[in-house]
């Protein structure tokens, strides 16, 4: 570790900094809670998309609402990882990280969050404070930190920053800001702009203090600093918009017309409703808060019932809660679209990390058969989309879809082509018009088990829809024959849909040695790691499923081309040669679990729970891992590093 | 059960239809003979019938019991859903479509036990709709369970030395609950007051939350045995502005004037067991109701793709 202690040079002429030109580089700023760290990220991250960088913003978010000052669990802030072109995930380790105190540095370091030879730009208030604990505390972390080869830079932040602002505590946040826009060399008008809609609520005088803080930062690392970067914009070609997961669900469900959302406050999900909620004003739609989930999913369902398809939005717990109703719009075939931003699990889990564990339960955690569909979002713009594709599908076939994000995804920040809106995504108006007298309320089509669905409001269309087994009249109906029609018919229309689905795309060759397999939000760091891989001369390609229930065509054939199919899967699964693990009781990932049942492949995974996205730098890992295995090549040089226990299962 | 009725193939245009009971009709009621269901059933159809009601814009939401398979038996709309949860559907349906007629029926353990948190939260978005709990003190559907209404010492299987617990009052609970607006207790045995007090529900603008004394001969007997005997256990809740009918003087002398918008009598009165209080207890149109609070302009499609590229202007790169 090289510490570098600058002192303000003042006008004395100096070196011209060196210009690191690169692809793509990763910036981290971290602090205490309340320090402003996530605003000066989120701007940070913003403008690298308005200046046509690809970017992925992610939030690093303690794991306590009000953690006490200067400990390393309390780091919250936002790593960004900016590159020249499209930026599919968060990377692997930060090449700048900014940290407003040791502590919150040492959390970025202990869960290996930086680069060997990271460049730290570190608050040095703390080093020489009044408080002899807290200096001893700075000299224990600089020990640390000097397993590596950190260029830890120390910044006067509170010192400079009190020339502008009586509490530097609200104001580092935009020095930094113009320490970074130095560095990264970004345009100033466009960084003031974004100050100022980030700030948009606030006073004049506010935002002229902060501007008057980003531009002392700015001058500060133009006369201390030896170095900057050079990220080359290859800007896209097409209008972008740029925003987190949980927006994109909120956008996509007004642009699929969607007029009633039913919720209840969880974690990560409830973002996602709070723009909703805004939007509807304008939008004409309903945002309700239920009492509790039950309540929330019940809301829709009746709302459903009566007319326009509804949606509620939720988490993990909140899923669980909803189970019985999801049921229930199984039976009677009302429409329903329910999204579930995964989180840790189960019971209160890890509420604000992401997880992939909600799979099987989505799939089958309603009693009894309750054929539905679903989804997962792979990216935020898929998160969009989904939302106008579920609507369809959950008309169109009278189905529940689920459709499942993450907290990855819901809280990421990643630019993509803006959707172009159209009148076709949005439902058309209740149809109040009169049922023909032969029309029943399920005349299911015997080859499709499609029926027309009607509401209330129709005259001569009156029923009871019920819970209870029924026939095509929605007749209480408990005779054998019923029973096996009905069921036979609510089952029928998922394999229509399936049969209407395109197979998936293979990443990489049609063939080879390994295959891997993921869903949901892994997919750009399975693709990295995957394209790592294959620059190494490695016969590896990868697939991402998009829908889960029914699964897209196709599988079986694509995976008889490979010598080997892996999945990689954010939950958790048995590694083979832990204590008492066999190839008997091992228990797999869940898409893995789905994959072996469904394609009868000895289907592999490779699973972490590690309370954050998976790192492309660790897939590659598992991948050569599973190559030496299988005696495809002896030990490859490993490109990442560790994350969390274990190369390969 | 799709509705065959004639005049349905009239224009409905300028509506001329006309309903007699028979067109609120549904499904043969399955419940046991002499169940008090029947009679609830019967003052429904009347009720529709004296309102003019139209079939395909009222629709009644049950969860599941016994008394829930009321929708079935009607000829309107039905949605006959999950036990406990009959409230939250009949929000969603009056949320989205404040132009329905909504309906409520639900046993004592759907709405005390099971479905007690929906109850009390749908009590205070005071919507517009008709909510009866068919009160039997029992478990009936699933033969003879302790209900949170069952009283103190009385037997079920589950409890068969007798209810451990003293019965809870729904009517008081109902009258505690912020924006409560429409409070009544009426007796299935009494089919004059229960018509007159559904229609009083059914004209009050809010949440009309009516507790119905149901007899269950099959697992209750002997519970309201003297009540439907002797006249002298009821006593009638008389106003101008809730439910009075002076047919029923003859037979019940035992009555009393109470101004429903006088909610700490109402509450009193609600707390007294014998004699059975049976009338409107509290009521109050003024109380906010949700989906009037809720409501929303509606937008055309073309209105909401132009609304949906400003609000992407915002995140454009
Ligand atoms: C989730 C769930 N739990 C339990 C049941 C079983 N169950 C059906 S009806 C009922 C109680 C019915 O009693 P009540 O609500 O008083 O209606 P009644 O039959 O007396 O009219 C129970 C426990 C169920 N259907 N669903
Ligand atoms: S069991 Fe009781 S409540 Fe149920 S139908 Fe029979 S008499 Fe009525
Ligand atoms: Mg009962």
């Amino acid at each position: 570790m090289a510490t570098v202690t600058v002192k303000d040079t003042g006008t004395k002429a100096r070196k011209p900094p060196r210009l690191i030109e690169t692809r793509e580089h990763t910036v981290e700023i971290v602090s205490d809670p309340g320090e402003g760290a996530q605003k000066c990220g989120q701007i940070f991250g913003a403008v690298a998309a308005k200046m046509g960088n690809g970017a992925w913003t992610v939030e690093l978010i303690p794991a306590e609402i009000q953690p006490p000052p200067r400990i390393p669990a309390g780091a919250s802030g936002n790593r960004i990882r900016i590159g020249s072109g499209p930026v599919t995930n968060w990377g692997d380790h930060a090449n700048v990280v900014v940290a407003f105190n040791e502590q919150v540095l040492l959390n970025r370091h202990r869960v290996d969050g930086l680069a060997e030879d990271a460049v730290v730009l570190l608050e040095n208030m703390w080093k020489e404070h009044p408080d002899e604990t807290i200096r001893k505390q700075w000299v224990a972390a600089m020990k640390e930190i000097s397993s590596k080869r950190y260029r830890v830079i120390e910044v006067p932040m509170d010192e400079l920053c009190r020339t502008v602002v009586e509490d530097p505590r609200k104001g580092k946040n935009m020095f930094v800001l113009g320490v970074l826009s130095w560095i990264y060399q970004r345009d100033m008008d466009l960084v003031r702009d974004q100050i100022g809609f980030a700030f948009r609520t606030k006073s004049e005088e506010i935002y002229e203090k902060n501007v008057a803080l980003l531009e002392l930062g700015y001058g500060w690392a133009e006369e201390n600093l030896d170095f900057q970067v050079l990220i080359a914009p290859e800007a896209p070609d097409v209008p972008m918009v740029v925003m987190n997961g949980n927006q994109a669900v909120a956008l996509g469900a007004a642009a699929a017309g969607f007029e009633m959302t039913a919720m209840y406050p969880i974690t990560p999900a409830t973002s996602a409703s709070f723009l909703l909620g805004e939007m509807f004003q304008d939008f004409g739609g309903i945002l309700h808060q239920a009492e509790d989930e039950i309540a929330a999913v019940g809301v829709a369902v009746g709302a459903s019932y009566a007319g326009k398809t509804a949606l509620t939005i939720t988490s993990g717990p909140g899923l669980a809660l909803k189970t019985e109703f999801l049921g229930l719009a199984a039976m009677t075939e009302v429409p329903l679209v329910v999204v579930d931003v995964q989180r840790g699990g189960p019971a209160t889990g890890l509420p604000t990390k992401v997880e992939q564990s909600d799979l099987l339960a989505s799939l089958f955690g309603q009693p009894g058969d309750a054929p539905h569909v679903v989804m997962a979002a792979a990216t935020i713009e898929d998160c969009f989309h989904s939302m106008v594709t579920a609507r369809r599908i959950a008309e169109t076939f009278r189905m529940l879809v689920i459709v499942l994000t993450d907290a990855n995804l819901a809280t990421g920040v990643q630019p993509f082509p803006r959707p172009d809106p159209q009148l076709s995504w949005i439902a058309p108006p209740i149809d109040q018009s009169p049922v023909p007298p032969d029309v029943r309320p399920y005349d299911w089509d015997p080859k499709t088990g499609l029926s027309r669905r009607f509401i209330p409001g129709q005259p001569g269309g009156m029923h009871t829809v019920t819970g209870l087994q029924h026939d095509e009249n929605s007749k209480v109906a408990y005779s054998s024959d019923v029973v096996q029609r009905s069921s036979t018919m609510r089952s029928r229309k998922l394999a229509v849909l399936q049969q209407a689905l395109t197979p998936p795309e293979v990443h990489g060759d049609d063939e080879g040695d390994l295959l891997v397999v993921g869903w949901g939000s892994t997919k750009g760091a399975i693709e990295e790691a995957v394209d790592r891989t294959r620059e190494e001369g490695l016969s590896v390609s990868s697939l991402h499923l998009r829908f889960l229930s029914p699964l897209e065509p196709g599988l079986k054939e694509i995976f008889s081309r490979f010598k080997r199919v892996m999945t990689v899967e954010i939950n958790y699964s048995d590694d083979l040669g832990d204590p008492y693990i066999t190839e008997e009781n091992r228990r797999y990932g869940q898409l893995a679990w789905l994959l072996r049942a469904h394609t009868l492949v000895d289907v592999d995974c490779w699973t972490r729970v590690l309370g954050e996205p998976l790192r492309p730098g660790s897939i590659h890992d598992a991948i050569v891992g599973r190559l030496v295995r299988d005696g495809k090549i002896g030990s490859a040089p490993r490109r990442g590093k560790k994350q969390g226990k274990g190369g390969a299962a | 059960m799709i509705a065959t009725c004639s005049l349905l193939q009239a224009s409905l245009g300028g509506d001329e239809r006309v309903f007699s009971m028979q067109d609120y009709e549904g499904a043969q009621a399955r419940w046991c003979s002499g169940c008090g269901d029947h009679a609830v059933l019967t003052a429904a159809q009347r009720l529709l019938a004296e309102e003019q009601l139209k079939p395909e814009t009222t629709v009644f939401v049950s969860g599941i019991g016994c008394s829930s398979r009321f929708p079935h038996y009607m000829r309107t709309y039905g949605f006959h859903g999950l036990h406990g949860r009959a409230l939250p559907v009949a929000t969603g349906i009056k949320l989205h479509r404040p132009d329905l007629d909504v309906f409520v029926t639900m046993g004592d353990g759907d709405c005390t036990s099971i479905g007690a948190a929906h109850w009390i939260h749908a009590i205070r978005y005071n919507m517009d709709m008709v909510v009866v709990m068919l009160d039997n003190g029992i478990y009936g559907l699933t033969k003879n369970q302790t209900s949170p209404t069952t009283p103190e010492g009385y037997p079920s299987y589950t409890q068969p030395h007798g209810s451990f617990l003293p019965p809870m009052n729904p009517l008081q609970a109902t009258l505690g609950v912020t924006n409560a607006s429409f409070v009544a207790q009426t007796a299935e045995w009494v089919p004059q007051h229960l018509f007159a007090t559904l229609q009083a529900a059914n004209r009050h603008k809010g949440f009309s939350f009516v507790r119905i004394l149901q007899r269950c001969p099959e697992y209750t007997p002997d519970l309201f045995q003297l009540a439907v005997k002797k006249p002298d256990k009821l006593m009638l809740i008389e106003h101008e502005d809730g439910v009075l009918v002076p047919d029923l003087h003859e037979i019940y002398k035992n009555r009393r004037s109470h101004d429903p918008r006088d909610i700490e009598i109402g509450r009193r009165l609600a707390e007294q067991n014998e004699p059975i209080p049976l009338g409107v207890l509290f009521r109050d149109e003024s109380r906010p109701r949700y989906e009037e609070t809720r409501r929303v302009r509606k937008f055309s499609a073309e209105d909401k793709v132009k609304r949906l590229n400003e609000e992407l202007d915002t995140y454009a790169v």
